[in-house]
């Protein structure tokens, strides 16, 4: 049991939509189980498995000003989610099984949507030692990671994989070789380069993403690669695959919408680790995402106040949020465009990331809990920053029109929106 | 022009305007009453002596009212944010703000915070405009055309804001650029502001004017070059590596023996001290531009 939400009555329900495959259904729901799936008449709304997200900030504990998990938690049930994995860079870190078991607690009183949650691989992300990973797990840990934090030493690396059989959890890895990002802010290309930024180069990240997949084969465990951003990242991907590596990845809406050009606005809302690169990774991202290299959309939803992101680009976190627009964002820039067909988008937002973390699949069958969105693909609408459930709004897609919206989510039988 | 920010702002006849403005100021001795009644704030939150004097007195020789802020000893070291000093400043209703500061992007801050128009005197390593102005009125000065000149720019371009403003400038204007020095200190991608670079010396042969950066101790705790002697052997500048007729520039301060040999720097070829000059008329023409015309032009508006 890794996912912990508040209790509450389950819902009994009927919806009407088109199916990614074409037929049009209607689920009848009770007491939140799917109790019959019939044939109905045309509809404009497409009914999906709902959405699953392994990596969201929750800022808790310690930053409650940006995020907390009942925030948090509605901001991805208007996103069409219904299970999300939170991030153990808290204040505290999420190191020992006292603090985990503090948010586990949390979860059941306040998370809308099931939450799971990371633990650190190494103390206080400090990278020298390992938490107490068993514990850990048995206090109902999801995966581990010190994202936001590569793990430096490859010597720590290797004993956190191995001691993987001893948890049965993934590591998930923010791979990122500190020596060659620096102080890196902007992806080293001809924007970065005009502009004056300290670059941040494309190998920074597949140097460490080669390093970790050898060692995943060496020791035969699996790993999951966090927001790749990088052409040759996604290249040793492929090439560990096709020599047995058991390694999943993921990859941000901005990462495949943007690339470093955005970064001209020196709007600190684009501003992020990774950075935006450029269009050739940004069309190889895409690619993986549709042949399934890249089994998973995740938002990396990293929500910071305000007075934090109003400043100079160089002085502003790195971060964005994206519970409440990534579909819509992906659905806009990638499927209507013909980039990404939508039912491997659906597919990516939801088993994608549940089979790559080991969450329950959200299905649509007889006899499943239901899990399940409703879309409309036809609604245009502003991101407005007064519209966020999210307790923050540095998002990069202010002020933009996309199509397609959340009308309904259901999270382990119960409506959560709409 | 509402701002100046970055040359990527300005057009070709945008910096014609300008050089023409300072090549009238340059020669006048005496205080013009052009600015009188405008406020001109100088806020520094970087060191500098050339930048903030030569606006200050820019200002002063405009009969503006100026005043000079500088981060050390504000409320800037109590940490308050760029954004509260700004719009605490901005109650004083200045016309021009001038600022520097060790990030990119602050001028644009200041700029959405305040109706000042800004000037960027430096913002982290990006870019440093009238700097790359000045150097263009220099090298007209001194070689009597810009279209078709070729400037190699030698030494640490990846650390400087005034070589990637005069690298927009001068492609603004027609010129050729070189970039040489240590490939450690070349950004990747640099060439797609249309120069060239190379890591040898001898590229600066051919070049009408050598413009030297200054070349930091910081670089080389970072492992960007072995050492400073390693530097200076190799892409020092030399009396041996400037050819007769080849004129040297420089934005200072120099590290004499280091990326400049004294001979060089004192040598008459050498166009430093004309650049510091050329500051104070370039940066008189652009308050002058950014504060004077929109008078003019409203005065004109209402007599028509």
């Amino acid at each position: 049991m890794t996912l912990f939400c508040k209790n509450g009555r389950s819902d009994s329900l009927t919806l009407a939509g088109r199916l990614a495959g074409g037929e049009c259904v209607a689920v009848t729901v009770v007491d939140g189980v799917i109790a019959r799936i019939e044939p109905a008449a045309a509809t404009r709304h497409v009914l999906a498995p709902a959405f699953v997200d392994p990596h969201v900030h929750l800022r808790s504990p310690g930053r409650e000003d940006e995020e907390t998990i009942a925030s948090g938690t509605a901001a991805a049930a208007a996103g069409g989610y219904c299970a999300i994995l939170a991030m153990p860079n808290t204040d505290p870190v999420v190191d020992s099984a006292a603090v985990l078991g503090s948010l586990v607690e949390a979860a059941r009183r306040e998370a809308l949507v099931p939450t799971g949650f990371m633990a650190a691989i190494s103390k206080k992300l400090g990278g020298e030692e390992l938490t107490e990973m068993a514990e850990l797990a048995d206090a109902g840990a999801a995966a581990f990671t010190d994202d936001g934090r590569p793990v430096t030493s490859a010597g720590l690396m290797r004993r956190a994989l191995q001691y993987g059989s001893v948890t049965g959890r993934k590591l998930a890895l923010h791979c990122e070789e500190p020596t060659l990002s620096r102080d890196g802010q902007v992806h080293e290309g001809t924007v970065c380069a005009e502009l004056g930024f300290a670059p941040y180069p494309s190998v920074a990240e597949s140097a460490m993403v080669e390093r970790d997949l050898s060692l995943a084969g060496y020791e035969g465990r699996p790993l999951h690669l966090m927001h790749l951003s990088a052409k040759e990242s996604v290249d040793a991907l492929r090439a560990a695959h096709a020599r047995g590596v058991e390694a999943t990845a993921e990859v941000t809406p901005h990462h495949l919408v943007l690339t470093d050009e955005a970064v001209r606005s020196l709007d600190p809302n684009v501003k992020m680790n990774p950075p935006l690169r450029a269009d050739d990774d940004r069309k190889a991202l895409i690619e993986a995402l549709r042949d399934g290299t890249i089994a998973c959309v995740a938002t990396d939803h990293a929500p910071h106040s305000r007075e934090e992101k109003d400043a100079p680009f160089e002085e502003a976190p790195f971060g964005v949020t994206g519970l409440e627009t990534a579909f819509a964002a992906l659905y806009t820039h990638l499927v209507e465009p013909g980039l990404v067909p939508l039912e491997t988008l659906l597919e990516r937002m939801s088993a994608g990331p549940a089979r790559a973390l080991g969450l329950p699949e959200p299905r649509i069958e007889v006899g499943a809990r239901a899990n399940l969105v409703l879309l409309d693909l036809e609604t245009e609408w502003t991101v407005e920053e007064r519209g966020f459930r999210s307790r923050s709004a540095n998002s990069w897609l202010l002020g933009e029109r996309l199509r397609g919206a959340i009308v309904k989510t259901i999270a382990d039988g119960r409506v959560v929106h709409g | 022009m509402r701002h100046l920010i970055s040359i990527a702002d300005l057009t070709r006849d945008d910096v014609e305007r300008i050089l023409e403005t300072a090549g009238a100021f340059a020669g006048v001795e005496e205080k013009l009453p052009t600015l009188q009644g405008k406020l001109v704030l100088n806020l520094f939150f970087e060191s500098s002596t050339r930048t903030s004097s030569s606006f200050e007195l820019a200002a002063k020789k405009l009969s503006a009212d100026v005043m000079s802020l500088k981060a050390a000893g504000s409320s800037v070291d109590k940490g308050e944010s760029l954004k509260d000093t700004v719009l605490t400043l901005a109650q004083y209703d200045p016309h021009a703000i001038i600022v520097r500061h060790p990030q990119i992007g602050a001028p644009e801050l200041v700029a959405r915070y305040s109706d000042a128009a800004v000037v960027n005197a430096g913002d982290g390593k990006r870019q440093h405009p009238t700097q790359a102005l000045l150097d263009l009125f220099t090298m007209r000065e001194a070689l009597g055309h810009l279209e078709g000149l070729h400037v190699a720019i030698v030494g640490d371009v990846l650390h400087s804001r005034v070589a990637r403003s005069l690298i927009q400038a001068l492609a603004l204007v027609g010129a050729r650029t070189t970039l040489v020095g240590p490939p450690t200190l070349l950004p990747r991608g640099i060439e797609a502001l249309g120069c060239e670079t190379s890591t040898k010396i001898g590229a600066t042969e051919t070049a009408d004017v050598i413009y030297v950066l200054r070349m930091q101790r910081e670089r080389m705790e970072s492992a960007y070059v072995p050492s400073l002697r390693e530097y200076a052997a190799r892409w020092g500048i030399t009396p041996e590596r400037v050819r007769p007729g080849q004129k040297v520039m420089h934005p200072g301060p120099i590290n004499r023996g280091v990326e400049i040999d004294g001979r060089v720097a004192d040598s008459p070829d050498s166009l430093i001290l004309q650049q510091v000059r050329a500051g104070l008329a370039v940066r008189m023409a652009v308050l002058h531009d950014l504060l004077a015309v929109d008078v003019a032009a409203a005065k004109l508006a209402a007599v028509a």
